[in-house]
């Protein structure tokens, strides 16, 4: 195939994966939504059930089982249709690549289909890991906001200003770009732990009936948070404060001028360490280290999309 | 006496009460996330330190919020005392906690395990089980399964503790965040960076009146600048062809040229490019920008050449559209001063007026207004070479519009005092940075360090497990106890296996524990 080709390509398999991914997030939606009225012990007394018992002893099957069902099924469909959007956008991101005879994240559009590529990633991986299927709305959701705001700056396939042209790019991108998809889950799972927190402290047993009642308990969701937490930490240090200040040293002569870009890494960084402590502080544990959290990933984003749009410095190359 | 005895002791115990406060956790997290957000006026508004053109742009642009902004240091905020303190108090935070507790590591790693508490069943996981292995086999594979620990035994009773590295990962961390700033400190104060524009066939010395900007630490001094020099010979700027996408795109620059480490030693050949400095000694010589600067011939009114340069002209935008000034102070009768712009690919934008849509060199234009009078070089205030400062000059008139020069490449113009303006030729600066931070390794070597710290202490584990065995009958009835000193939710997992383990050592699998 030629360049042109491979662009074209490209661009039709990125429009395709923002589709693919949208549906996946209303399938989402929908596995909470079916899951509505239903009360937790329901589902484990349907589940648990096997067949001798309901040889012996019938169970009826209420419209709450059928609309288990119906969560469960919406479920699978939107874990299918994320790994689906996942392997077109792969194709996106690889083709695009070639098209422009490099690494596929040196402009803005690139860093935000690269981006969405790793955070389903680690989605993917997560869920199967730990099951954390529970976050797919936030995730596909965001993932889908992302893919469409990047065809918003959308710029043909070129090749790099000369200041990109390092292999630190490579590294320092690539690790930004692993820290920023743990630091979405965590952020996605810091919501989730806010919001069942809240909602043990507030909803009497008899009331807790939907989806939120399915997935874990609070505890082990901040479990979660913490751990994809205290993986990112130290590959954001590394790619922030290691190898974005030795190509700043190569490119610009010094390792850290204060550029804006950099005062949000530092931020972004400093917060999170807040995070760490937070944890290991009594009256800060839970509610507080999860609003820290999010706080983090907000200022990550704003460094991705206020920066490089809104305020000039150095790294403005990325428009 | 007693009267002053009661406030002295208050003072210390303030100060011992304050002391515990500053070096708490909570305060360090507080100092920590005000930290972050005392960095956040130095993104937003432009910084003298690293933008002075934008932080003068800003002040025209908002001439009422920018001096008191000024004052609160908003245009240095990174020097500034408010962002200094911050800093400075967490440090101490950082030291004051560090210390005492490098002691009590140092302390702990000579302690024992603890000794087995008596109710197993009060600690996160247990277990027990019954073997008919005797009670020192029992120990001996429970050591065993344990692997590598600190481990006692006391009358049937195995404590063994395990993961001491975590506590020293962090404290490596938390020394290494002191290293770094440190480090960046040291090569901030001694340090020094500054600019200067070289032309094609021109040469820069490295002494401060031959930079266009020169900043440094406030310890360092002017006469430790090495004595190199060096010359461009060329400069080759590559553009994404037009008619491709991202016509114009920077795709390659390169200075050429020649350089000497001391004088009188011998010339070698340099080949800068972005990302690949030049480095001499403990300076390096970067490329970080480029432009044009067209060579510009005067004959004056008694039809002498007074002047015969190439004058750089400073590039405000991605097409090269550059601006420049000419200074003229030996034409006769009256100084000249020509005040303009260049650009390199000039076409007739929609409004009329000339503008740059390339930046390479493929039709450039100079077009040039003209002042006569006195340039107010004699009164001894140095200038800026690209500003003309008019006060005393009167601009050339042409009816009611200003008399203007508009010269592509080797036209010549006659001016309305009789001399000639003629645009010679064409070369090409290079913009160098020329910086120093000495002990640059410094903070490297120590977020490196802070980093494998870092990364023990999220990862290690840090665990007490016992075992106690006692004989009733024929068979011995084993208990099992693990606590982690980190809550994690997987200790029930770990003891399974830990369990596991453990009973195939004593030749035991198909048994079920309780
Ligand atoms: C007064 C100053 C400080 C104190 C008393 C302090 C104390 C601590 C303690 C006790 C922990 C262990 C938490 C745990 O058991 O999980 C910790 C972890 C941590 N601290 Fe600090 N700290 C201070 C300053 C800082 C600073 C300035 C930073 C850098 C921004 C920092 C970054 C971290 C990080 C990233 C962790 C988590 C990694 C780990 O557990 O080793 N700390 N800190």
């Amino acid at each position: 195939m030629t360049a042109a080709q491979y662009e074209q390509f490209s661009n039709y398999a990125v429009a395709s994966a923002t589709g693919i991914l949208a549906l996946a997030f209303v399938a989402y939606v929908a596995q909470w939504g079916f899951a509505r009225k239903i009360a937790p012990d329901r589902t484990l007394v349907t589940s648990s059930v096997d067949q001798h018992d309901s040889v012996l002893e019938p169970v009826e099957r209420t419209s709450t089982d059928a609309q288990a069902e119906r969560s469960d099924v919406a479920g699978g469909i939107g874990f299918s249709l994320t790994g689906l959007a996942w392997l077109v956008l792969l194709a996106g991101v690889i083709t695009r690549g070639l098209s422009a005879q490099r690494v596929p994240w040196g402009n803005m559009y690139e860093f935000g289909c690269a981006a969405t590529l790793m955070a389903l990633t680690a989605y993917i991986v997560l869920v199967r890991m730990w099951a954390i299927d529970w976050v797919g709305p936030i995730i596909t959701g965001f993932g889908t906001v992302v893919l469409g705001l990047s065809a918003l700056v959308f710029v043909p396939p070129g090749p790099l200003v000369p200041a990109l042209h390092s292999y630190w790019l490579v590294i320092h991108v690539l690790g930004a770009m692993i820290a920023g998809s743990a630091f979405l889950v965590g952020a996605a799972a810091s919501v989730l732990y806010l919001v069942k927190a809240r909602a043990e402290r507030t909803t009497a047993e008899e009331d807790r009936v939907g989806f939120l009642w399915r997935i874990p308990p609070s505890a082990k969701i901040d479990q979660i948070a913490y751990r994809v937490h205290a993986f990112a930490f130290p590959i954001w240090t590394f790619a922030a404060l290691i190898a974005g200040p030795i190509w700043a040293q190569y490119a610009w002569g010094r390792y850290w001028g204060w550029d804006p870009k950099e005062v949000w890494a530092f931020i972004t960084w400093v917060v999170y360490a807040g995070y760490l402590h937070a944890r290991a502080t009594a009256g800060w544990k839970g509610k507080a280290a999860a609003i820290i959290a999010l706080i983090g990933f907000a200022t990550f984003v704003f460094n991705f999309v206020g920066i490089n749009l809104f305020v000039s410095g150095m790294h403005s190359y990325a428009k | 006496m007693s009267s002053n005895a009661v406030p002295a002791l208050g003072r210390r115990e303030f100060t011992r009460w304050f002391w515990r406060q500053l070096t708490s956790m909570r305060t360090a997290l507080f100092l920590l996330l005000l930290l972050a957000i005392a960095a956040v006026p130095g993104s937003l508004v432009p910084q003298r330190g690293v933008d002075a053109r934008a932080v003068e742009a800003y002040f025209l642009e908002h001439p009422k919020s920018a001096p008191t902004l000024d004052k609160l240091g908003f245009f240095n905020v990174y020097t500034s005392p408010w962002f200094s303190a911050v800093y400075l108090l967490l440090m101490v935070s950082l030291i004051g906690c560090i210390v005492p507790r490098s002691f009590v590591y140092l302390r702990a790693l000579r302690a024992r395990p603890p000794k087995a508490p008596r109710n197993f069943s009060r600690l996160p996981a247990s277990a027990s089980f019954e073997t008919s292995a005797s009670v020192d086999e029992v120990i001996t594979a429970g050591r065993r399964a344990i692997g590598r620990a600190r481990v006692d035994v006391v009358d049937g009773e195995l404590s063994a503790e395990r993961g001491f590295l975590r506590e020293a990962g962090n404290l490596v961390f938390h020394i290494s965040v002191v290293v770094v700033l440190v480090g960046v400190a040291v090569g901030t104060l001694f340090g020094y960076r500054g600019s200067a524009i070289v032309t094609e066939g021109q040469g820069f010395a490295n002494s401060l009146t031959q930079y266009d900007e020169f900043g440094s630490g406030s310890l360092f001094k002017a006469d430790q600048l090495p004595p190199f020099s060096l010359k461009l010979d060329k400069f080759t700027a590559k553009f994404q062809a037009l008619g491709s996408q991202q016509a114009g795109a920077p795709r390659l620059f390169r200075a050429q040229g020649t350089y000497t480490p001391k004088p009188g030693a011998d010339a070698r050949t340099f080949d800068i490019t972005v990302n690949h400095p030049l480095e001499i000694g403990s300076t390096s010589v970067f490329l970080v920008g480029q432009g044009y600067a067209p060579v510009i011939k005067v004959t004056d009114a008694n039809g002498d050449v007074v002047f015969n340069e190439a004058v750089p002209f400073l590039p405000n935008d991605p097409s090269y559209t550059s601006t420049g000034v000419v200074k003229v102070p030996d034409a006769e009768p009256e100084q000249l001063g020509f005040q303009g712009f260049f650009l390199p690919t000039a076409a007739t934008g929609s409004d009329g007026a000339s503008i740059s849509v390339y930046p390479a060199a493929a039709n450039p234009l100079l077009g040039l207004f003209v002042w006569h009078g006195d340039l107010g070089l004699d009164k001894g205030t140095p200038q800026s070479v690209y500003i003309l400062d008019k006060s005393k000059m009167k601009q050339y008139k042409d009816g009611d519009k200003s008399y203007r020069v508009s010269l592509q490449a080797g036209q010549s113009q006659k001016l309305p005092n009789g001399g000639t303006i003629e645009f010679a030729g064409l070369r090409q600066f290079a913009r160098f940075q020329i910086s120093s931070s000495p002990g640059v390794k410094v903070p490297l070597i120590g977020i490196i360090a802070g980093l494998a710290g870092l990364v023990t202490s999220l990862t290690i584990k840090p665990r007490r497990t016992w075992i106690r065995a006692r004989r009733e009958g024929s068979r011995t009835v084993v208990d099992v106890a693990v606590l982690d000193r980190v809550p994690r939710d997987d200790l029930p997992a770990d003891l399974d296996a830990f369990l596991e383990r453990f009973r195939e050592l004593l030749g035991e699998t198909e048994e079920k524990h309780t």
